[in-house]
């Protein structure tokens, strides 16, 4: 009988030799497929009940997890929400993330390589995993200052950066909204709560960009420093070179024509040198450099400035790409000259640009990560200015940089004028078809020998009276809080 | 075999050791969870530590007492396991839910219980002369859950519970213990006739057609519960019990493979006759089809769960009270197990697992030390339904076969299993007492002496 018990035994050691076999499968080898299959909710609540690391702007939290609900340890919780909407993004349980919620999950999360010896020291500890905190390079006092000058239900962006180094000083745009609507672990709230910021015209959360990175619009005649400054890269004109100034171009191939802004001074010269053009921001010589150089010409500079490419990777934002349009006929050409018809670009890419010309036609990388620490404090990186491209030569730069603050000393951007201090800018009006609205740009920086900040404003949508009071004179605001810090 | 050549050590000290570090299992347990929730160390902490380690303590100084040859490995791995059972449970109670003290009641009682048998009880054989006592007993308490007026009704698809004022038990568990008293008794008193007739064919000794009843029998019953109440698992667990006692009162290999070829037709019919029998082969086979996953009732959300409980638990664990069991349903009873793998990792569940087999292995020992075929039989059978039920179990939970309603034995929230398993403790306690004893040479005035055979 001993017999068969050892036999039992034995029976039963090889079912528990099975069962042993069965958990290692799936608690080591199909771990990972489990881990990932999409029914598996254990990562997205991990991720939305974990303590997050913040998001830091001037030493103070924008973004951080706070004691949650039974349903969860932890919170997500934006102080100042509409504010930083746009940088910070959203982080939610049933709609994802966006924004530097997204870029930075790994950071943020406390996921990414260099945590792994925290991840470690958690295991043993058994403590809560918890993420690097995130400091931006935004400045709170211009953000608010620029978010302000905003009037509320109006679109618009504004983006203030050092052209130096590329860091983000300020980076703002309306409409915004509160990402802890829908931040909260209650369903019915967070439904509640997308429902009810969709319903604000301009903003939809499905869309993965907007604002300053993300709305593609007609840039108007602040495109017309790519013109120039392909003009005098081709060799074919110099800072002398007389150009054309009729009234009106005839577009050909068509029976339209391209007129110069009635309002303005153009018209009293029937030629014009590069300050003039630039200053009254006449139509028709740029339009005639288009076409004599030809469009290549005119895609390569504008690629060399950013248009078609991307903006690094330091930025961490999701951008959209800026357009200048291929296989454009003649007329097609002169009007994509002036930043109409099918160019397009971001708020973003038109600061860039600018910056470019302001750091001697190098652009830097947009940088909005100052640091990055574990939770100890320890820095776990802290990115450093890195040259992006070099759109043209310090020259050119240099020549457009003087012409640019004729443009804010005698011409049309005379609002952005700050007493004491060399501006540098262009304004431009893009049409928005017929509608007698204009989406009214200014971009610009100073000091314009060493330069300290770049601003690019446009404003959505406005008659030509409002957008010139709400772009120049609001750029002169924040250079001078700039410069007076 | 030779036996008692030396004398007899009774090692209860060792005992007191063990039970020591099992006490800090469940103990450290259950300060890990306090630490991790807003309620640390709370009234109720040292109210259930105090109890717990009161009653392991009683439970030692009865086996002094009582039985003082038993074998002393197999309290201390009971007590961790309960106690391990305790914290988890408690682990799992929301605000306002009590399972975690309806659980250290039920601990206490069923310990309770246990000394009572084996104070009382003296030597385990007197509960041969209770055969068919026990088969009767069976009977009534499977019946008991579809008696009207006392039944609890359909609970999660199974009929196997009955209602006693305010609480709920299940009969099946106690009929475990004494079902397997009736295969011990009857076939300890019947295997030579099952022996010696039959014919030969090939290397196999046929049973007779009239000695194959009692296996038809069971066979029987366990069809019936699962027909009638619809429990896949108990039914398993029976015949399993059985199969075991025979094969080891005849030593025949041709009854387990009858008793396989029945299970597996019985299995077949009823996966082609019986809907949860087939949702339960379905869940498992397709669990991750999406029809399958999201179906209600009988869908593999329950087991699919579990699995990604237990991958994201991976090797360590994420720690006690760190993970997310509330999204498995059933965390705190049937995926337990489950709860297990989550939080205290591969290396956490395995640990649990070899407690099992040591337990089990302990009851096995007894069964070869006893010197009587009824002893051999029950304790064989006993320690074999604990392995066969983890396995069903664990099995199940990790998708190694279909995943069938038992409960894990000492861990799992739930009265009844803890009331029989503390039972099936004190039986092999027992056993164990008498096989590591001194030969006691006085004549039993109980039963007649058997003579064993040794092969």
């Amino acid at each position: 009988m001993n017999h068969s018990i050892r036999n039992s035994w034995m029976a039963a050691v090889a079912m528990f030799a099975l069962l042993f076999g069965a958990i290692s499968y799936v608690q080591v080898i199909g771990a990972g497929d489990l881990n990932d299959n999409p029914w598996n909710q254990r990562a997205v609540l991990a991720n939305y009940c974990n303590d997050r690391g913040a998001i830091i702007v001037g030493g103070k939290p924008i973004a951080e997890s706070v004691a949650g609900d039974e349903t969860c340890k932890y919170q997500r919780s934006y102080a100042q929400p509409e504010l930083y909407a746009g940088i910070t993004g959203y982080f939610s349980r049933t709609y994802g993330s966006t924004g530097l919620e997204q870029q930075l999950r790994d950071e943020l999360a406390g996921s990414s390589d260099q945590l792994f010896l925290d991840r470690v020291s958690q295991i043993f500890l058994g403590s809560q995993p918890k993420g690097a905190s995130v400091e931006l390079t935004l400045d709170p006092v211009i953000q608010k200052l620029a978010y302000d000058l905003i009037p509320d239900g109006q679109r618009g962006s504004i983006v203030v950066t050092n052209p130096k180094t590329g860091a983000i000083i300020a980076m703002v745009s309306k409409p915004s909204y509160n990402p802890n609507l829908i931040a909260t672990h209650d369903p019915a709230k967070e439904k509640a709560g997308y429902d009810q910021i969709n319903q604000v015209p301009g903003i939809n959360l499905n869309q993965s960009v907007s604002g300053p990175t993300g709305e593609l619009l007609a840039p108007g005649s602040v495109f017309k420093l790519v013109d120039t400054a392909a003009a005098l890269s081709s060799g074919k004109y110099n800072k002398d070179s007389v150009l054309p100034n009729p009234d009106s171009l005839p577009l050909p191939g068509s029976s339209a024509s391209l007129p110069n802004y009635a309002g303005g001074n153009c018209s009293t010269r029937n030629t014009a040198d590069f300050p003039f053009a630039l200053e009254q921001s006449c139509n028709t010589p740029f339009a005639s450099i288009a076409l004599d150089l030809g469009q290549q010409a005119i895609a390569d500079q504008a690629s060399k400035f950013g248009f078609g490419q991307d903006f690094g990777d330091q930025l961490k934002l999701q951008s959209a790409v800026s357009i200048f349009p291929k296989n454009l006929d003649q007329a097609a050409l002169a009007q994509s000259a002036v930043g109409q018809r099918d160019v397009r670009a971001t708020p973003l890419q038109i600061a860039m640009m600018t910056a470019a010309i302001a750091n001697k036609g190098v652009q830097m990388k947009p940088n909005l990560i100052k640091t990055v620490r574990a939770p100890d404090l320890r820095v776990i990186s802290e990115p450093k200015a890195e040259a992006l491209r070099t759109s043209t030569s310090p020259d050119i730069a240099s020549q457009i940089t003087q012409w640019m603050t004729d443009v804010v000393s005698k011409g049309i951007a005379s609002g952005a004028a700050v007493p004491g201090v060399q501006v540098a800018g262009k304004t431009g009006t893009a049409q928005l078809g017929d509608s007698g609205l204009n989406n009214s740009w200014f971009t610009g920086f100073a000091p314009a020998d060493d330069p300290q900040v770049a601003v690019t404003i446009v404003m959505e949508g406005v008659d030509v009276s409002t957008g010139a009071k709400l772009t120049s004179p609001n750029a002169k605001k924040i250079f001078e809080a700039v410069l007076n810090k | 075999m030779i036996l008692a050549i030396t004398t007899p050590k009774p090692r209860r000290n060792v005992e007191l050791v063990l039970l020591v570090l099992a006490l800090a299992v469940g103990i450290g347990a259950s300060a890990m969870v306090g630490l991790n929730s807003p309620a640390a160390f709370d009234g109720d902490f040292w109210f259930q530590s105090s109890l717990l380690i009161v009653a392991a303590f009683a439970f030692h100084m009865i086996l002094r007492f009582r039985a003082k040859y038993a074998d002393p490995i197999i309290l201390p791995i009971v007590v961790a396991l309960n106690g391990l059972g305790l914290a988890l449970i408690h682990r799992m109670d929301q605000p306002g839910e009590d399972t975690g003290n309806n659980q250290l009641r039920w601990t206490l009682l069923a310990m309770a219980v246990s000394i009572v048998v084996i104070w009382f009880l003296k030597d385990h054989r007197l509960l041969r002369r209770f055969t068919f006592i026990s088969l009767a007993a069976s009977a009534v308490l499977l019946v008991l859950p579809i008696v009207p007026g006392i039944s609890a009704g359909e609970v999660l698809g199974a009929s196997v519970w009955i209602r006693i004022g305010p609480m709920t038990f299940q009969p099946g568990e106690i009929a475990k213990i004494t079902l397997a008293i009736f295969f011990a008794g009857y076939l300890s008193s019947n295997r030579d006739l099952i022996l010696l007739a039959g014919r030969k064919i090939g290397p196999m000794q046929l049973p007779r057609f009239k000695d194959l009843g009692p296996m038809i029998t069971a066979w029987l019953v366990s069809i019936g519960i699962l027909v009638f109440q619809r429990d896949l698992g108990t039914s398993i667990l029976f015949f399993g019990l059985f199969i075991v006692i025979i094969y080891v009162a005849t030593s025949r290999i041709s009854w387990v493979v009858i008793g396989v070829i029945l299970i597996l037709g019985g299995g077949f019919l009823a996966s082609r006759f019986f809907s949860h029998v087939a949702f339960r082969l379905d869940s498992w086979w397709n669990a991750f089809t999406p029809e399958v996953f999201d179906r209600s009732p009988g869908g593999s959300g329950q087991i699919v769960q579990g699995l990604f409980g237990m991958a994201d638990g991976g090797l360590g664990g994420t720690g006690l009270g760190q993970g997310r069991p509330d999204l498995v349903p059933f965390a705190n009873s049937d995926m337990i197990v489950a709860l297990i793998g989550e939080e205290l990792g591969l290396i956490g569940l395995f640990a649990v697992v070899m407690l099992y087999m040591l337990l089990f292995t302990r009851g096995f020992r007894a069964a070869l030390g006893a010197r009587d075929a009824f002893g051999k039989l029950l304790a064989c059978g006993l320690s074999f339904a604990i392995a066969l039920q983890c396995f069903v179990v664990i099995g199940g939970v990790t998708r190694l076969i279909p995943l069938t309603g038992l409960t894990t034995p000492f861990l799992a929230a739930g009265g009844s299993s803890l009331l029989a398993n503390w039972i099936i403790v004190g039986l092999l306690l027992m056993i164990s007492n008498t096989a590591r004893g001194p030969v006691d040479t006085t004549p039993s005035t109980h039963a007649p002496t058997e003579a064993v055979q040794t092969s």
